[in-house]
């Protein structure tokens, strides 16, 4: 499964986010679901299925799914 | 890197300008603030020589004006305090701005804590989240911080009672590294002191960071020196760090230095302590009505405030971190708050 999809499945968990979720372009506070509260679960979900530990800066900038998908890159996860 | 660096002489250099330019861009930018600064005899063009002859607002107008910077299809956050009278104060932010704070308060905090998220244990109730659209000023206040940690734990448990196993196992999993725990001062000391003392709690790796006033220990005889002394005694805990913030100046955290000798501030922040008859700044040692200033705030015109809070400047490049060295010491009676506001108000009518 590529790194893009793995994400898709972990936003989708982490945030329950109905079928039909334009996932790829969601920000930060742009649903509902994702909002800091949501953030918390997120980020732990990312750290779970990925193997990595974010640090406060990575967090605070975790502004999309797109900043995600390039910083989880950034820590050398691949597909 | 630590935000603790400037000295008193650097600090006013660097912030005059600065601030003379929020001023300006705030005045440009908020028609209510503009008009307060035209009715206080605060011209645009107007010299400068020391920040503490700049203009500022007292906090309390933040609950009955609109005061904002940004346009409406701008606003990306309204952050609201709950205010004894039940009126609330609006804080308005951008994107930009939501962001600085979450920065600042990270780099602030960075200096104690470090990069990493450690384990987190806060002394406060999952339950504060019950209601996912509405959380209370404490719930936000508490999220605020859970950035900092990971393996977020809850001392209390749904009906606020003291949760002893799931601290135990938190202690089990990360006691013997470094660990976070936050929690309101009054809190931390009638649920997290007082279960650790009495179950021998072993907190020696803890990095405590606390705020909220001591007001409601004052019947329990608890003051900062207390606090600290019994929990270094009673528990192992060594790192402890009061803080001292509000939502007006959002990001601006006042942090107390390692060896509790008082609140410093930020690179980009400064206080000043005024004596609440003249408003002339006071000498080191008098108490008086705490100003808090900010080169944050450009969403909105909160970068020179008067707050409701007594304090005392305790020395100024005396302490383990540069600048003023402080300390808060409670709210201004509720008269007197009212007071300070209504002058300022007469003065602006």
């Amino acid at each position: 499964m590529s790194l893009t999809d793995r994400l898709r499945g972990v936003f989708v968990d982490a945030l329950e986010l109905p079928e039909g979720t334009d996932v790829e372009n969601l920000t930060y506070r742009g649903i509902e679901q994702w909002d800091s509260l949501g953030h918390m679960t997120l980020v732990a979900a990312i750290e779970d299925e990925f193997d990595v530990q974010l640090e406060t800066d990575q967090v605070i900038d975790m502004s999309s799914f797109k900043v995600a998908l390039e910083m989880l890159r950034g820590l050398g996860v691949d597909g | 890197m630590t935000l603790f660096t400037l000295d008193q002489a650097a600090r006013e250099a660097r912030l005059l300008p600065e601030l003379v330019e929020l001023t300006e861009h705030h005045r440009a930018n908020s028609p209510e603030y503009a008009r307060l600064l035209a009715s206080l005899g605060h011209h645009p063009g107007r010299r400068y020589e020391r920040v503490a002859d700049l203009p500022w607002l007292p906090v309390r107008l933040f609950k009955h004006h609109l005061l904002k910077s940004i346009p409406d299809d701008e606003v990306f956050k309204v952050l609201t305090s709950s205010g004894t009278t039940g009126d609330v104060s609006r804080i308005y932010l951008d994107k930009d701005a939501a962001a600085v704070q979450q920065k600042m308060l990270s780099a602030t905090l960075r200096t104690v804590i470090g990069a990493q998220r450690l384990p987190m244990l806060l002394v406060d109730t999952r339950a504060l989240f019950k209601n996912r659209k509405s959380f209370s000023a404490r719930g936000a206040g508490v999220l605020g911080l859970m950035n900092f940690g990971r393996d977020h734990t809850f001392v209390l448990d749904e009906h606020d009672q003291p949760d002893l196993d799931a601290v135990r196992d938190f202690l089990d999993r990360h006691g013997d590294q470094p660990f976070l725990i936050f929690g309101f001062t009054f809190m931390t000391w009638l649920y997290l002191y007082e279960l650790a003392r009495d179950n021998k709690l072993d907190l020696s790796n803890g990095i405590l960071i606390h705020s909220g006033g001591w007001k409601k220990l004052v019947d329990r005889a608890v003051d900062n020196a207390e606090f600290r002394r019994r929990f270094t005694e009673d528990t192992g805990l060594t790192r402890i760090h009061n803080f001292y913030g509000m939502v007006e100046q959002i990001g601006l955290t006042f942090l107390e230095g390692p060896d509790g000798g008082g609140l410093y501030c930020p690179d980009f922040s400064d206080v000043i302590v005024r004596d609440p008859d003249t408003w002339e700044e006071v000498p080191v040692g008098t108490p008086g009505v705490v100003q808090v200033i900010s080169t944050l705030p450009r969403s909105y015109p909160g970068h020179l405030l008067l707050t409701e809070d007594r304090g005392v400047v305790h020395g100024i490049d005396d302490g383990v971190w540069p600048g003023k060295r402080f300390s808060i010491l409670g709210r201004l009676p509720r008269a007197e708050a009212r007071g300070c506001s209504d002058t300022f108000t007469e003065a602006a009518a």
